[in-house]
């Protein structure tokens, strides 16, 4: 590998340290203050910029194969190094489905071919996301991919039997399932978080107990077959209280949380402008509240964007005939920053941990979610935390649009984002890891 | 004012006002000619993307008594039963020059998707959207109830009000729950507990569930629609049930107060919410909020269109 030399200067380790990092041959070759430039390395002035390790999204929607016309492998992982991530996971609601190692070898394949980030595709549960037969999950596994989560995201995997099937299944290989809770009966034709605001609005309700039902008992499932069980995007108090209960009692149950939900409520449909309409639904105060508690504490261990890129026509509408769901990649760390660490919440330590650390863990990225240290792959991604992000939906990398930040601005930017020793965003500008190895640019 | 999307939208000086209107409009309307020249020009649109027939006719009669232009769009054979979407059929209707769109709708929030977008620049009036709101219903009801019973006020100050039935799908029960309270009524939902939405202590109302305790105490008592398609959705075990404890029967007529009124809506579900005698009894203003329906709707026409020209206007302008 020929990538260049990088001196990035001015920088500040997530545990408080003012530092200088040199990166050579695509790993961190020196990492200590006033360091000089090397020969032939660019040097980047990066001065108030906090270094992270690269973050690892584990619940992100690419659309592709299927639905190209609103993301593909390449534009989402554009938005995803623009978002200082340098590894995301491919959901598996796509179609076709992610059920085969076809499939997941070729969203995979897609994901290095764009240069941009790590894609790494999650498996469907069930053939179809039917809810009723496994998919391929041990070929899945076993394939280029070596898919390790499995999810049928976008919806729950309901019949308990099925669940407990699978969670005993990705024992083999060390696999985890991501659960998106949500009980179908109890959210038939559901539209918001059910409250004083939905009756109002009069749109139809999504119980908070929808959610906290399946959580509670897919909890005491994977406690009774000893597997690894993780919520996708907890969104409710009580939610987080089970997670706690559980933890306490030793089960292997990890969750995320959405920056969405750590900083938006359920009046936000008050303009019954579907940008708000996201699955699950934004709850309320006390539930954000709780949340961002639950993520500071360690309960919920992840932050995870469910960037859920839509044509602009599944927004341009009714409330109630719009798609659930709406862009994170790019907007995800200035939220953390936002709502977690100007807050006092949360240190960079722990945004470090929430970010890259765990969920690559969790997910068994094995070249993800290292520490900050000389002769480690040079994944890193750079924050100013006091420059603010202007959010501008017609300037997203995303081949969509549909930010329900538009026009606010979120404190705290990225400044670069490096992806095996390349600056895949710097300097306002993204380019792929092959323009580095190839400056004619053919791929 | 430009739209009227919402109860919320009105004062309760603006609501006054429209009843107020309304009660002049319907003078002219009783006398020997009916029509008025004030909207002369002017295009409205009926879109009712969701079937109706008393809201559409009786829209059409109050555009048509203020001379307006009234182009019909209903969702049987239109481009709306074809798929078009919301914007395309606002954008459509702004290049016809839709002075306002009177919007019936399945979706709760249509109304206020189509005045909050640029799709289109005339005022909105919603004639009905989702499970929401309903407010010309709403304002049709205060102007019967005001008619019957007010004790020389312009308000409803002192009187009681039972909504009973159907509260959580209903977007009669929203608008009437915010404009009677507004105007000083006391309002009381009546239902079962499945049929009342979550969060409902926080409105400016009562909330019972036994229709007979509450029945030989109020003025004037609204009838919800119960449709039929709610039968299987376990809101109540059956027809028969619902009848017993929540219908109005002779027995519940009986135990009224002497000039207490009923209302409805309409459509009626006789024999369900309602029984036939109950409906055509003495105390029934059904049939009469039909034609106060026009006048108020003249009136919320003549007020958003008409400018701000004085009500006195009305007068002179014949």
């Amino acid at each position: 590998m020929t990538s260049g030399r990088y001196l990035l200067t001015g920088l500040t380790l997530p545990n408080g340290d003012k530092t200088d990092i040199a990166i050579s041959d695509g790993k961190i070759s020196e990492i200590a203050e006033n360091l000089s430039a090397a020969e032939g390395a660019t040097k980047v002035d990066l001065a108030g910029s906090i270094a992270l390790p690269g973050l690892v999204d584990l619940h992100t929607h690419l659309r592709e194969p299927g639905k190209e016309d609103a993301e593909t492998v390449l534009s989402g992982s554009m938005a995803a190094a623009k978002g200082g991530y340098v590894a995301v996971s491919a959901m598996a609601n796509t179609s076709p489905v992610a059920d085969t190692a076809g499939v997941v070898e070729q969203v995979y394949a897609l994901g290095q071919s764009a240069g941009y980030v790590d894609v790494f595709p999650i498996g469907a549960v069930t053939q179809g996301l039917q809810g009723e037969n496994l998919s391929e999950i041990g070929a899945m596994a076993d394939s280029r991919a070596k898919v390790r989560v499995f999810s049928d995201d976008g919806r729950c995997v309901f019949d308990p039997l099925v669940m407990r099937r699978a969670l005993e299944y990705v024992k083999k290989f060390d696999g985890v399932i991501a659960q998106h809770a949500q009980d179908p009966r109890l959210t038939q034709g559901a539209q918001m978080n059910e409250g004083e605001i939905s009756s109002r609005l009069g749109l139809k309700g999504w119980p908070a107990v929808a959610e906290e039902a399946i959580i509670a008992r897919d909890v005491l499932l994977a406690d009774h077959v000893q597997s690894r069980l993780h919520i996708c995007h907890l969104t409710t108090a009580g939610g987080v209280e089970i997670i706690r209960w559980a933890k306490a009692r030793g089960i292997n149950v990890t969750a995320e949380v959405t920056p969405h939900h750590l900083l938006l409520t359920d009046e936000s449909a008050l303009s019954y402008d579907p940008i708000f309409k996201v699955n699950p639904p934004l709850r309320t105060q006390k539930d954000v509240e709780a949340l961002r508690e639950g993520l500071a504490d360690g309960t919920i261990d992840i932050v995870a964007t469910d960037h859920a890129p839509h044509p602009a026509e599944a927004k341009e509408c009714e409330w109630q005939e719009a798609a659930f769901g709406m862009l994170g990649l790019e907007s995800a760390l200035s939220i953390i920053n936002q709502t977690m660490v100007a807050t006092g919440l949360m240190n960079w330590e722990a945004v470090a941990d929430r970010m890259s650390y765990a969920p690559a863990r969790i997910a068994r990225y094995s070249d993800h979610g290292a520490a900050i240290k000389v002769g480690a792959v040079a994944n890193l991604t750079l924050i100013n935390p006091t420059q603010t992000l202007r959010v501008d939906r017609d300037l997203v990398a995303s081949r969509s649009r549909n930010t329900p930040f538009h026009g606010m601005d979120l404190q705290g930017s990225v400044t670069a984002t490096f992806f095996k020793g390349h600056p895949t965003f710097l300097n306002g500008k993204l380019s792929a890891i092959y323009e580095a190895r190839n400056p004619s640019g053919g791929r | 004012m430009k739209h009227l999307l919402s109860i919320n939208d009105l004062s309760k000086v603006e609501a006054i006002s429209v009843l107020d209107t309304a009660q002049e409009l319907a003078r002219v309307s009783d006398g020997p000619m009916k029509k008025l020249p004030t909207l002369r020009g002017r295009t409205i649109v009926n879109l009712f993307a969701e079937d109706s027939t008393r809201t559409r006719i009786s829209f059409e009669a109050a555009a048509k008594r203020l001379s307006a232009d009234v182009i019909n769009f209903s969702a049987k054979g239109s481009s709306i039963s074809k798929g078009e979407s919301l914007k395309d059929t606002a954008q459509t209707l702004q290049a016809m020059g839709a002075d306002a769109v009177i919007i019936r709708h399945s979706a709760s929030g249509a109304a206020q998707r189509l005045a909050d977008s640029k799709w289109m620049s005339g005022s909105v009036i919603n004639a009905g959207d989702g499970t929401h709101e309903h407010p010309s219903q709403a304002l049709l009801d205060a102007f019967t109830v005001r008619k019957h019973l007010s004790k020389g006020g312009n308000d409803l100050s002192g009187l009681r009000v039972a909504i009973v039935g159907d509260v959580l799908h209903s977007r009669v029960a929203r608008s009437n729950v915010l404009l009677l309270s507004k105007l000083g009524a006391q309002v009381i939902l009546v239902a079962p507990p499945t049929l009342l939405p979550v969060g409902v202590e926080s409105w400016p109302c009562q909330i019972s569930y036994d229709l007979d305790e509450i029945i030989s105490n109020v003025d004037a008592i609204m009838m919800l629609r119960i449709q039929l398609e709610r039968m299987n959705e376990l809101y109540f075990p059956n027809a028969r049930e619902y009848s017993r404890y929540f219908g109005l029967n002779s027995d519940r007529i009986r135990a009224m107060k002497p000039e207490a009124i009923v209302m409805h809506p309409g459509p009626m579900n006789r024999g369900l919410e309602i029984t036939a005698d109950a409906a055509d009894g003495a105390r029934s203003v059904i049939v009469e909020q039909v034609a106060n329906g026009v006048s108020i709707r003249m009136a919320i026409l003549y007020l958003l269109l008409a400018g701000n020209q004085e009500h006195a206007d009305i007068g002179v302008n014949l």
